[in-house]
C-alpha cells in the first residue's frame, strides 16, 4: 500500500498535467471531447492523490519507520488518533494534505457545475488542475513524504506533545479546508476573465465557495486560538504571531469579498475590486501556507532557505503576473454598471467595510513581513511587537464594529433621514445607556468602554431586526413566535444567517475588550497552604494547594497539582495543572517536559492555572484571571453556525419568495438558456 | 459634491489615519532583530545599544541549559556559530524550549556580557519545521548521535 501510494503521487502529477493541457486546449478550441478528457484527467488525479494519501496513512498507522516522515513524527506507542493526525504534523505530509483537499474541491467544483456554467468549466477545471499541478509537483519533488531512510530505526521520534491535543487533530484540517477552498473562487475568476463572462454566472458559484472557505477558516482560526490558550500556557489566545496572522489574512479579505459581492449582485458595481479580492484571498492563502510551513518569517536565516520556499515564491510571482495581465486585457469588460448614488447608502457602508477590512489586512501583512522588508531596505532586521498590531487594529476594529451595526440597517442606493431615525434610535440608545452604565460602574479605559458601547449598539440592531421580522410574520400569517422565527430565518437565510454571524462578531469583540482587565499572580505554595487574590471584579479568591501527585500514564510521567478555589466563602471544583514528560516505547524520554494548564471556565471569567515547577515540594504556580474568555469560543461557534445557515442550500423558487432576486438573474437565464 | 468624491475623501481620511497610526507605532515598537554576531558588531559600533532592547535569534548550545527547578528561570548559551552569548531568562519557560532548539530572546545585553532576557520564544520543531533542517536521521551515525541510549539497548 505504501508503495502504491508513492507511485500514485507520480501518476497524479501526470494526470494534473494532462488535465491542464486538455482543459485549456479544449476551452480555447471549443472541443467537447478535449474538455471531457480534461475533466476525466482531474477526476483521475483526485483518485490517485486519494491513493497516495491512503498510502501515507497506512505507513503512519502501521508505523513503517522506513519512511523518514513516519520516523520523524510518530512513535510506536503514540495513540492511533495522533498517528492518523501526524499526516499533517510535518511539512511533507501537510503538503500532501493540501493536494488531497484541493483535488477533492476541484473534482467537486467540476462535477457540481458541469452543466450549469459550461462555458466557464474548461477554464475552471484547467486552472484548478494547474494549481494542483504546482502543489503535487512541489510535494513529489521538493518535499516528498515517501522519502526513505537508509536504514529502519527501531522507533520513531514521536509527535511533539503540544500537538497531542484533540484541537490539534482538527484545527489544521479546518484551516487547510479553508485555505484551499479559496483556490476555487480563484479558478472561477480566471475562467470568467478568460471567457469575458463576468456577470451573474460566476457570482453564484464563487460566493458559495468563498463561504465554504470562510466557514472553515473561521472554525480553524478559533480552534487555533483555543489550542494556543489551553496548550501554550501563557494565558492568552492571540499574540500576533506570524503563523496566526497568516491564517487571519485570507479571512479578512474573504470577509471583505463576501460583503462586496453583494454590491455587485445588487448594483453591478465593484467588478474589478471583486476580482482583485478573489485573487488576493487566494494569494494570501498560499502565502499563509508558505509562512506556516517554511519557517521563513521567524527564522533566524534569510528568506527562502528551503527549496519549498523557492517553489512557492516562483508560483506566487507567476500567479500574480498572469492575473494582472488578464485583468489588464479585460479592463473594459470590468467597467461598473452603476455609480455610487449617495453617502448614506448601504453601498457606501459596505465600501467602508471593505476599506477597513483590507486596511486591517494590509497592516497585519505589513507588520508580519516587516522584518523582511526592513532587511531588504535598510539591511537590518527590525521586528514590530504586539503593540504595533494593537495600536493600528484596535481603532480600525472599532470602526468595523460600528459598520457592522450600520450597514445592514440603511437602504440600498440612498437612505432617507426618516429611515435612519426610525432604524437607529433604539439601538443607539441601548448602546449609549450600556456605555454610561459601565462608566458609572467605574470603567474608565477608553477602548474597552467604546467596544462595549458599540457592541451593545450592534447587538441592539440585530435584536431589532429579528424582532421586526418575527413581528411582521406573526401579523401576516398569525404564527406563534417560535415558528415565525424559524421560518423567518429559513426563508431569508442569507440575511438572518448574516445577522447570526454578526452576533458572533459582537461576542468576540466584547470578549477581546475583557482581556484588557486580566490579572496575573505568581504564587509559591506548599501542600495545604493557601493564597488570597483579588479578581478583576473585585471579589476575593482563596486558592488552597490540596497536594501534588505523581503518576504514570500511557506514554508519559505526570506531576500534577490540585488547587481548591473558594470565592466569597463558596467552594468551587478543583483545578488541576500537570507537568508531563513523554517517553517512547522503550522508556527513553522524548521532547522536553510539557505543561497541561487547568482552566475553571465561568461566564464572567476564566481562572487559568499553570504549574511552572516544583521546588522542595513547593509548587510554583501562576494563576490568571482572564475575563470573558468563554465568549470568544461561543462567538466563534455562533459565527460558524451563521455561516452554515447562509450556506445551507435553498431552492431557487424559495429564494425568490424570500425576496432575494439578483437584478442580473434574468440575464443569466438568457445567457445559459 | 458627488457621492463618489465624498466616499473617496472619507476613505482617504480612514486610510490616512491608519497610516499615521502604523508609522507612529512602528517607531515605538520596532526592535532590532539580530543574530549574536550582528549583536557583537552593533555593540562595538554603538555601545548605547545596551540600553535599548533588542531581539536575538539564535540556537541554544547543547548541554548549556541550566534550569532552575522553579520552572521560572533558565540560563543557557546561544550561538549562531560565530558569536556566543550567555542568556539569563526569568519567567515561565515555554514547553518548546530545550537543548539545541532555535530561540528568539528579547531583552538587553548587560554590562557583564550576559543577555538579560524578558521574553523567550522557542520554535516548536514540527510546527515551524523547515525542510532542510530539523530531524535528519538520514544516516545511521546521525541517528546514533541523536539518541545514543536507543542503540545501546538494542545491542
Amino acid at each position: 500500500m505504501v508503495l502504491v501510494g508513492e507511485l500514485s503521487l507520480w501518476i497524479a502529477l501526470l494526470m494534473c498535467a494532462w488535465s491542464v493541457t486538455l482543459s485549456f486546449a479544449g476551452g480555447a478550441m471549443r472541443r467537447a471531447d478535449l474538455i471531457a478528457s480534461g475533466e476525466r484527467g482531474l477526476y483521475a488525479g483526485f483518485g490517485f492523490i486519494v491513493l497516495a494519501s491512503a498510502g501515507l496513512w497506512t505507513a503512519l498507522i502501521t508505523s513503517d519507520f522506513s519512511l523518514r516522515y513516519v520516523a520523524a513524527f510518530t512513535s510506536a506507542n503514540l495513540p492511533v488518533v495522533y498517528k492518523f493526525s501526524a499526516f499533517w504534523g510535518g511539512q511533507a505530509g501537510s503538503m500532501l494534505f493540501w493536494c488531497l483537499i484541493l483535488a477533492g474541491y476541484a473534482a467537486l467544483a467540476t462535477w457540481a457545475n458541469r452543466r450549469s456554467v459550461r462555458e466557464l468549466m474548461p477554464w475552471v477545471t484547467g486552472t484548478n488542475a494547474l494549481v494542483l499541478l504546482f502543489f503535487v509537483a512541489t510535494t513529489a519533488l521538493a518535499s516528498n513524504p515517501f522519502e526513505h531512510l537508509e536504514w529502519v530505526p527501531a522507533d520513531g521520534r514521536g509527535l511533539n506533545p503540544q500537538l497531542q491535543n484533540p484541537a490539534m487533530a482538527i484545527h489544521p484540517p479546518m484551516l487547510y479546508l479553508g485555505y484551499v477552498a479559496t483556490a476555487v473562487p480563484f479558478a472561477f475568476a480566471i475562467a470568467a476573465l478568460v471567457t469575458r463572462r463576468l456577470d451573474a454566472e460566476w457570482l453564484g458559484a464563487v460566493r458559495r465557495w468563498a463561504l465554504v472557505s470562510w466557514v472553515f477558516l473561521t472554525v480553524g482560526i478559533v480552534l487555533g486560538m483555543w489550542w494556543a490558550y489551553v496548550e501554550l500556557g501563557w494565558g492568552g489566545y492571540w499574540m500576533w504571531d506570524p503563523v496566526e496572522n497568516a491564517s487571519l489574512l485570507p479571512w479578512l479579505t474573504g470577509t471583505a469579498f463576501l460583503h462586496s459581492i453583494m454590491i455587485q449582485e445588487k448594483r453591478g458595481m465593484l467588478r474589478k475590486w471583486n476580482v482583485t479580492l478573489v485573487v488576493t484571498t487566494f494569494m494570501l492563502s498560499v502565502l499563509g501556507t508558505f509562512i506556516t510551513r517554511s519557517g521563513v518569517i521567524q527564522s533566524v536565516h534569510s528568506f527562502a532557505q528551503s527549496s519549498v520556499g523557492n517553489w512557492f515564491a516562483a508560483f506566487m510571482i507567476f500567479v500574480i503576473v498572469a492575473t494582472v495581465w488578464l485583468v489588464a486585457v479585460r479592463l473594459r469588460d470590468l467597467e461598473p454598471h452603476a455609480q455610487l448614488e449617495a453617502m448614506i447608502s448601504r453601498e457606501a457602508a459596505f465600501l467602508y467595510n471593505n476599506l477597513v477590512l483590507v486596511g486591517i489586512a494590509f497592516s497585519v501583512l505589513w507588520g508580519t513581513l516587516f522584518p523582511i522588508i526592513s532587511e531588504a531596505v535598510r539591511g537590518s532586521k527590525i521586528t514590530v511587537g504586539e503593540s504595533f498590531f494593537n495600536a493600528v487594529n484596535v481603532p480600525l476594529g472599532l470602526l468595523l464594529l460600528a459598520l457592522t451595526g450600520i450597514g445592514p440597517l440603511i437602504a440600498w442606493r440612498k437612505s432617507s433621514v426618516q429611515n435612519i431615525q426610525r432604524q437607529f434610535v433604539g439601538p443607539a440608545g441601548f448602546g449609549l445607556i450600556t456605555g454610561a452604565t459601565l462608566f458609572v460602574l467605574g470603567i474608565r479605559e477608553l477602548y474597552p468602554l467604546m467596544t462595549w458601547t458599540l457592541s451593545a449598539f450592534v447587538a441592539g440592531t440585530i435584536i431589532q431586526e429579528f424582532w421586526k421580522g418575527v413581528g411582521a410574520r406573526r401579523q401576516m400569517y398569525s404564527e406563534n413566535a417560535v415558528i415565525a422565527l424559524g421560518r423567518l430565518v429559513a426563508r431569508n437565510r442569507r440575511r438572518y444567517g448574516g445577522y447570526v454571524v454578526h452576533a458572533g462578531i459582537v461576542m468576540l469583540f466584547a470578549a477581546f475588550a475583557g482581556m484588557a482587565f486580566k490579572l496575573e499572580y505568581d504564587i509559591t505554595l506548599a501542600d495545604g497552604e493557601s493564597y488570597t487574590a483579588k479578581d478583576p471584579y473585585g471579589r476575593e479568591w482563596t486558592f488552597t494547594n490540596e497536594g501534588l501527585s505523581e503518576f504514570k500514564a500511557l506514554n508519559r510521567e505526570v506531576v500534577a497539582i490540585a488547587l481548591r478555589p473558594t470565592v466569597d466563602g463558596k467552594r468551587l471544583p478543583l483545578i488541576t495543572s500537570e507537568k508531563r514528560q513523554h517517553f517512547d516505547s522503550r522508556g527513553n524520554p522524548t521532547f522536553q517536559p510539557s505543561t497541561e494548564v487547568g482552566v475553571l471556565v465561568r461566564n464572567d471569567m476564566d481562572v487559568y492555572l499553570v504549574l511552572a515547577g516544583v521546588v522542595q515540594n513547593k509548587a510554583e504556580i501562576r494563576v490568571n484571571f482572564n475575563p470573558l474568555v468563554v465568549w470568544v469560543w461561543r462567538g466563534g461557534l455562533l459565527m460558524a453556525l451563521g455561516g452554515l445557515i447562509v450556506m445551507w442550500p435553498q431552492s431557487e423558487k424559495r429564494r425568490r419568495q424570500g425576496g432575494y432576486v439578483t437584478e442580473l438573474a434574468p440575464a443569466a437565464k438568457m445567457a445559459t438558456g | 459634491m458627488q457621492p463618489r468624491i465624498k466616499f473617496l475623501l472619507g476613505g482617504a481620511v480612514v486610510l490616512g489615519a491608519a497610516g499615521v497610526l502604523m508609522a507612529g507605532s512602528i517607531k515605538n515598537t520596532a526592535v532590532y532583530f539580530l543574530t549574536p554576531a550582528e549583536l557583537q558588531a552593533k555593540v562595538v559600533a554603538d555601545p548605547t545599544i545596551r540600553e535599548t532592547g533588542v531581539k536575538v535569534g539564535a540556537r541554544v548550545v547543547p548541554g548549556s541549559v541550566e534550569r532552575d527547578s522553579s520552572g521560572k528561570r533558565v540560563v543557557f548559551d546561544m550561538t549562531d556559530g560565530e558569536a556566543t552569548y550567555k542568556v539569563d531568562y526569568r519567567g515561565l519557560i515555554p514547553d518548546t524550549f530545550s537543548d539545541s532548539v532555535d530561540v528568539v530572546v528579547e531583552g538587553r545585553l548587560g554590562a557583564d556580557g550576559v543577555f538579560q532576557a524578558t521574553t523567550l520564544l522557542a520554535k516548536c520543531a514540527s510546527r515551524y519545521e523547515a525542510a532542510p533542517e530539523g530531524y535528519k536521521p538520514a544516516t545511521r551515525a546521525s541517528y546514533k548521535a541523536a539518541a545514543p541510549t536507543t542503540t545501546q539497548r538494542l545491542n
